[in-house]
């Protein structure tokens, strides 16, 4: 119950779809998701694999949460080793993919293997079946979705997909959910697109039950009510999205500017959350058309925008007229204000762009911002950006930049090696804002000091959700911490850690966090499935998760010399605002972090900590 | 005092909780698939739409029925399964394509208002749906729209 208990195996290489039961021993260890499938993956795949060949193999997995009522049940990952990275890459979306997966009677499909041509999958409920994707092969995600309802007569599929940029082997692809709900991060569309997997369609009938129906029905009717009751999941979600950040991170000079040389922006308002709800000067209309939730997810905080048909962006171009995804928080940051670029319409035709391709619009944003820089200091110039002027602040450059990496022009493969090879190709490898290839979000270390730790610890690269210890730096959430010291930081990015971990094994969506503590969740999970799941039990979880995921990336080849942070948020102090002064103190936080792991002064699991965590 | 579904388009994010509740209260599983209620994404619109039966007071399906499976209830229109014969008849004369062939059970299903205490209702987290007095289903329309009348006084003859 809850989990479905059983897997799909897709061998590519055979053109072959079989069911085997779920291991419930490894969910009893692992959860599901995140953690299930990571489980899965690091006892099938060898660490060192290259990411894009075919022994690399790419999970779809959900949470035994996932498809029930719980609100925001409705996350599905995607778990490989990521080409971005060479670590293991774990990438979480919502919409309705993950549910309907789950009702179709299936926790994960596990993908091996390479297609000798373009195929895409369809499920319907116990039924699984390649299809040739020849007529897709080179058509975007959005085209895709289309394409397949149409041609199965089923208006009814939740398809997940990749663009053009994934098939090319853009090192960012993402895949890309109900059009624009991103499994974002690491490159997992790129191995998708490795694969000539273009597309997944599934159907789902069967219905989904949990352990205990009783307990759970109360558990998720009291973890409701605490939803309804919080103003930031209640309130600021809804109406601001992600963008309510925005200006406050601007506030508290976090907001990491043109590729990170300031920490303020003076363009933060142009593009916030609050500019998305004001008329425009030339139609009157806002550019938030509404807001819209997941599967199940009764905070709402999606963004459903629409450009400006005026704007230069899309003037020519009907197919932007429509509404589509508009800028969360990280996106509006990546495309804006790291490319010193404040004209929220043209971050909003990046921004369907990032989703009808399927690439991460933070690595695309933060790339960019890299080749801005590198252009500033002559490094690259005009020959090869094939005449884009790449100056910060200029919306033609990024739009151009966007639509080079849509498109695959000679600059768009360029900026598709991501900002850490294309900073070293052109010599100055201190430019890319990245950790273990990945680059940073919108939280500038220097401000938040533990976002140093977070990102320069995180297992799939730089990445604000695997610790969001801006909750309690800057939220009070569930406890303010002063974001200016260090003190402290180092459990506190542990117990993130942990929890994070196991509320991606869950099926729930992170943002919950901002209301529910474990104790909230943990009755919700206890319930519906078998098992013990207390608070307790789901921390060693989380750990055990985030111990495996370690010894994945150190058997992958990674060292401590990897936990890291840029040079400029270690070397060149903030400009401005109330961390002037200041730059990321992540050697006082690191060496406490590792003892607190229970690992050796240079990053490893010791043998003690694996055996007491039951990883082999 | 009738009630009925109120439905305000404008409040609905598309997060199914009132699919999943239907599904729960008629099935006992989660299964937005056999839901009575459907919420549509018009996604290129920005509009969600939430759609399941009005409960006609002449109901199309009750009255084509060859084998009278379809009772009135206090205005409530009721499939009873056990008379049921699967012809579908039914999801032809509807209108509205609310009625509907569920082929896990081999009857057709269509929204029954729970007995008078409709689940999608409590479950909706926005108020989009809500199980109001049908006599004045269109009181916040009215009020929404009579604010917006020009309040300067007119002149008089
Ligand atoms: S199912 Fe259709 S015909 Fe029957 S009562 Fe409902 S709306 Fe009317
Ligand atoms: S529960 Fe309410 S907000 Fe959610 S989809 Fe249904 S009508 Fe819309």
């Amino acid at each position: 119950m809850a989990w479905a208990r059983k897997i799909l195996r897709v061998n590519l290489t055979e053109g072959t779809c079989k069911s085997e039961p779920l291991n419930m021993e490894w969910a009893m260890q692992y959860l599901g998701q995140r953690g299930l499938a990571t489980k899965y993956f690091v006892e099938e795949v060898d660490p060192k694999v290259d990411p894009l060949s075919p022994e690399n193999k790419l999970i779809m997995t959900t949470g035994p949460l996932t498809g029930t009522n719980a609100s925001t049940a409705a996350r599905y990952s995607v778990v490989t080793k990521g080409p971005l990275t060479n670590c293991i890459a774990c990438s979480n979306s919502g919409g309705y993919f993950g549910a309907e997966l789950k009702n179709a009677g299936w926790d994960m499909i596990i993908f091996e293997g390479r297609a000798d041509k373009p195929v895409y999958l369809v499920i319907n409920d116990d039924e699984a079946e390649l299809h040739d994707a020849s007529e897709l092969w080179g058509k975007s995600v959005w085209h895709a979705d289309d394409w397949i309802k149409e041609k199965h007569q089923e208006p009814m599929f939740q398809i997940a997909a990749i663009g053009v940029p994934g098939e090319a082997g853009v090192l960012f692809s993402a895949v890309v959910n109900n059009k624009h709900r991103a499994a974002g991060r690491s490159g997992v569309g790129t191995v998708m697109g490795s694969k000539n997997l273009k597309a997944v369609a599934v159907r789902g009938t069967r219905g989904i039950k949990v352990h205990d129906q009783e307990a759970f029905d109360k558990a998720v009717a009291g973890a409701k009510a605490v939803i309804a009751g919080n103003a930031v999941t209640h309130e600021a979600l809804p109406a601001y999205g992600t963008q309510v950040l925005m200006n406050i991170i601007n506030e508290l000079g976090a907001l990491p500017t043109r590729n990170a040389r300031d920490v303020q922006f003076e363009g933060a308002n142009d593009i916030s959350g609050e500019a998305m709800h004001e008329p425009r000067r030339s139609d009157g209309k806002p550019n938030l058309a509404r807001n819209a939730g997941c599967f199940g997810c009764t905070i709402a905080c999606g963004r459903i925008s629409q450009i400006d048909p005026a704007h230069f962006s899309v003037k020519d171009k009907p197919q932007y007229h429509h509404a589509s995804g508009g800028v969360e928080y990280e996106n509006a940051w990546a495309l804006g204000a790291d490319t010193g670029v404040n004209d929220l319409e043209a971050l909003t035709y990046c921004n369907y762009r990032c989703n009808e391709h399927a690439i991460d619009p933070i690595t695309t944003g933060a790339t960019i911002a890299s080749a801005m820089e590198l252009y500033k200091i002559g490094a690259l110039t005009d020959a090869e950006t094939g005449g884009v002027k790449m100056e910060f602040g200029s919306a033609e450059a990024l739009v151009a930049a966007v639509d080079a990496i849509c498109e695959g022009t000679d600059f768009g493969k360029l900026l598709g090696l991501g900002s850490k090879r294309l900073c070293e190709k052109f010599g100055h490898p201190d430019l890319s804002m990245s950790v273990k290839g990945q680059e940073f979000p919108a939280y500038d270390p220097r401000g938040i000091q533990g976002m140093g730790l977070t990102y320069a610890t995180s297992n799939r690269g730089a990445c604000h959700l695997r610790s969001y210890t801006v909750a309690s730096e800057v939220l009070g959430i569930p406890e303010k911490t002063d974001p200016l010291v260090t003190d402290g930081k180092a459990g506190l990015v542990k117990i993130f850690q942990d929890l994070t971990a196991f509320v991606d094994s869950s099926g729930l969506c992170i943002f919950t966090t901002f209301a529910w503590s474990a104790e909230d969740i943990a009755p919700q999970i206890d319930a519906a499935c078998e098992g013990d799941w207390s608070v307790e039990n789901l921390m060693t979880v989380g750990e055990r998760i985030w111990n495996l995921e370690r010894k994945f990336n150190m058997d992958a080849g990674m060292t401590a010399e990897d936990d890291t942070l840029p040079k400029r948020i270690l070397k060149e102090a903030a400009k401005t605002g109330p961390a002037k002064g200041l730059v990321n103190g992540l050697d006082k936080m690191l060496p406490e972090y590792y003892e607190l792991r229970g690992w050796t002064p240079d990053g490893k699991p010791t043998e003690e900590t694996l055996s007491r965590l039951g990883i082999s | 005092m009738d009630k009925a579904l109120v439905i305000d388009v404008g409040k609905c994010t598309g997060c199914r909780q009132c699919e999943l509740a239907c599904s729960y209260e008629h099935t006992g599983t989660f299964n937005p698939a056999r839901s009575r209620i459907t919420v549509f994404d018009f996604h290129e619109k920005a509009r969600f739409v939430p759609y399941t039966c009005t409960q006609c007071d002449q109901a199309w399906c009750q009255q084509v029925c060859p084998v009278g499976a379809i009772s009135n209830e206090n205005g409530v229109k009721v499939v009873d399964a056990a008379t049921c014969v699967g012809c579908k008849v039914c999801t032809i004369a509807c209108p509205f394509g609310t009625v509907n062939y569920e082929p896990a059970s081999g009857k057709v299903i269509k929204c029954d208002l729970c007995g008078g205490d409709p689940a999608c209702a409590r479950a909706c987290p926005t108020e989009a749906i809500v199980f109001a007095d049908v006599a004045v289903q269109g009181f916040e329309k009215m009020r929404a729209w009579a604010e917006k009348t020009d309040t300067a006084p007119q002149a008089s003859a």
